[in-house]
């Protein structure tokens, strides 16, 4: 396994009297794609929430390229160069879809090539770039969501159910703009449901349940292995 | 040209547009198309309280911050002219000295204020600057020796902005040092309206509006929101200021009826909320539409009584007396009517 560019160690995560995260450990491989998996309510969006600051992690090491991100802020942890993009998008509905990118570009503006490259990825946003980010479709917003976390490098993406709801169309197009950041050689962490986009991207696999990793090993491998996908997921992941 | 003054920001509605070139060339043209004293002081007024509002609606309609402090910030820029003038004399020097102290006065408190209270729930800051202004209001009351307590300061300022100063006629209309004044606070608080379009417009400004949005999406996405916040409070406290040190040029007098109180503060609320939240043209709308019923609704009410007379019921319901109860309902019907203020409702009606 390649140098980590994330370790969790031992994470626990309370959200008021819960306990959700019950020491969680797994590396993120650097310049891999990581899928983070398992059942509904098994704690891969508080996992995500916790690396990134909006839950804070009781206990445990989050170690990002080596420094410890608990002692961070939130704003600090993405200006280390985490870009995270939340299940509920959280798009400014109030502004342009220009508006929204340029914010995306924290310490400067938006680079014309890494525009050019973003529209070429997600032609729906240049057609729309004008317009309020409220009145986008569905599926329009997801790919803003996206788009805005990728509008400046980072080194890590913190993504979690991207293709949620959306028609195959979309499905793909956010596919291909994710293989074209692995390609970059930036790392992803994602948390996903659909199996075919799960092996297709997949490098490496995290399976959780009950707020713990139960297995981490190869996506092909899980992916080639129904039996332990029932094992572990307690359904088979083509049944998704 | 004109769009590059405005920053881009255009009415997007011809309605709006219009009625945005009536205000601009009745304040400018106020001296020598209305006639009378109290035209012209409705007229000054309602350019110091568009700076005001404008500058209240940055915190409320664009960050999505709840101040109750805008009123003391408007005080200390009004006291800081007031009591320059009174220990240093009357001169430019004066009004200059006291309306740079009270406003770096007031960016320093809103520093402290912002530091300290807006990492907690939005609630609590509301609170937190509503015991302070609280306290200054009282502190300004106590402290008669400096402030003149509640009988307030009364100070000169340059004869050339006095009626004194006799400058002839200009198309008919007697020109004097008052109507220079009225230029000194339509410019000044030109100036001030479009650098507050300015910076709502610029990356700093969307930022604010991210914010109101989403506080931590804009965090994850890197902004450190309570510095962006303490940020916005400051600016918005120092032109708070500065249209309190205008009003105190205009008024030669401070007082905290005038500057401090509670009442301005609701004032300020209303006409943002009729005006729009969350746009600089709704804080002009508002302003006129507020300031002009609290001055000539009485007087309209007056005639429509007098009219009346006949009329069952129709001419004590119409009493001037009664005027606070009719603003009330005009708030009503204006919130009913244009939840999204008369901003929001005529860009609506532009896109449908």
């Amino acid at each position: 396994m390649s140098d980590p560019i994330l370790t969790l160690k031992a994470v626990h995560t309370d959200i008021a009297q819960y306990h959700i995260l019950q020491g969680v450990d797994f590396e993120v491989p650097r310049g891999e794609v990581t899928m983070l998996l398992g059942r509904n309510g098994v704690g891969k969006t508080t996992t995500l929430k916790t690396i990134m600051g909006q839950w804070t992690a009781k206990s445990g090491e989050i170690l990002y390229d080596g420094q410890d991100l608990k002692r961070l802020p939130v704003s600090a942890r993405a200006r280390a160069g985490i870009g995270f993009v939340p299940e509920d998008m959280g798009i400014f509905s109030d502004l342009t879809v220009e508006e929204n990118m340029v914010l995306g570009a924290t310490s400067g503006p938006l680079d014309p090539q890494r525009k050019e490259w973003l529209l070429a990825a997600f032609p729906a946003l240049g057609t729309f770039w004008n317009s309020e980010a409220g009145n986008l479709s569905g599926g329009q917003k997801q790919m803003l969501s996206i788009a805005r976390a990728m509008a400046e490098d980072r080194e890590l993406y913190l993504i979690d159910e991207p293709t949620k709801g959306l028609a195959p169309a979309i499905i793909a197009t956010m596919a291909n703009a994710l293989r074209e950041l692995k390609a970059q050689g930036r790392s992803i962490l994602l948390v996903e449901q659909n199996f075919l986009v799960a092996k297709a991207l997949g490098d490496s696999a995290v399976v959780m349940d009950d707020g713990r990793v139960i297995w981490t090993g190869a996506m092909a491998e899980l992916a080639s292995n129904k039996d332990l996908q029932e094992n572990l997921m307690g359904l088979s992941m083509e049944a998704h | 040209m004109i769009v590059r003054l405005i920053s881009g920001d255009t009415p997007r509605s011809p309605v709006l547009t219009a009625l945005l070139l009536l205000i601009l060339i009745c304040l400018a043209g106020a001296p020598f198309i209305f006639e009378g004293v109290r035209a012209l002081d409705t007229a000054a007024r309602i350019c110091i309280f568009i700076v005001l509002v404008a500058g209240y609606d940055l915190l409320l309609g664009y960050t999505g911050i709840v101040s109750f402090a805008h009123t003391m910030f408007f005080g200390m820029g009004a006291y800081g002219v007031a009591l320059a003038s009174t220990h240093m004399g009357r001169g430019f020097d004066a009004l200059l000295v006291g309306s740079v102290l009270g406003a770096l006065a007031a960016i320093v408190l809103a520093l402290l204020i912002g530091l300290f209270s807006l990492r907690v729930r939005a609630i609590f800051f509301a609170m937190i600057t509503l015991a302070v202004a609280s306290a200054v209001a009282v502190l300004v009351s106590q402290f008669s020796d400096i402030t003149g307590g509640e009988d307030g300061l009364t100070y000169k300022i340059p004869r050339v902005l006095t009626s004194a100063n006799r400058m002839g006629e200009v198309m008919g209309v007697k020109f004097t040092g008052k109507t220079l004044n009225y230029y000194l606070i339509f410019f000044s608080s030109l100036v001030l309206f479009l650098l507050l379009l300015r910076i709502v417009n610029s990356p700093f400004g969307r930022v604010l509006q991210a914010i109101r949005e989403n506080d931590f999406r804009a965090e994850a996405i890197g902004y450190r929101v309570v510095w962006y916040r303490t940020a916005a409070t400051c600016m918005s406290a120092a032109t708070a200021a500065l249209a309190g040190s205008l009003f105190a040029i205009w008024l030669r007098y401070v007082g905290p009826d005038t500057t401090l109180s509670f009442e301005i503060m609701l004032d300020i609320l209303l006409m943002v909320v009729i005006g729009g939240m969350g746009t600089m043209y709704g804080a002009v709308l508002g302003t006129v539409l507020f300031v002009l019923a609290q001055t000539y609704l009485q007087n309209l009410m007056g005639a429509a009584s007098h009219a009346t007379e006949g009329l069952p019921l129709i001419p004590d319901l119409l009493d001037p007396d009664r005027w606070l109860m009719w603003l009330g309902i005009l708030f009503v019907l204006s919130v009913y009517f244009f939840p999204t203020g008369i901003v929001g409702r005529l860009r609506g009606q532009q896109s449908t």
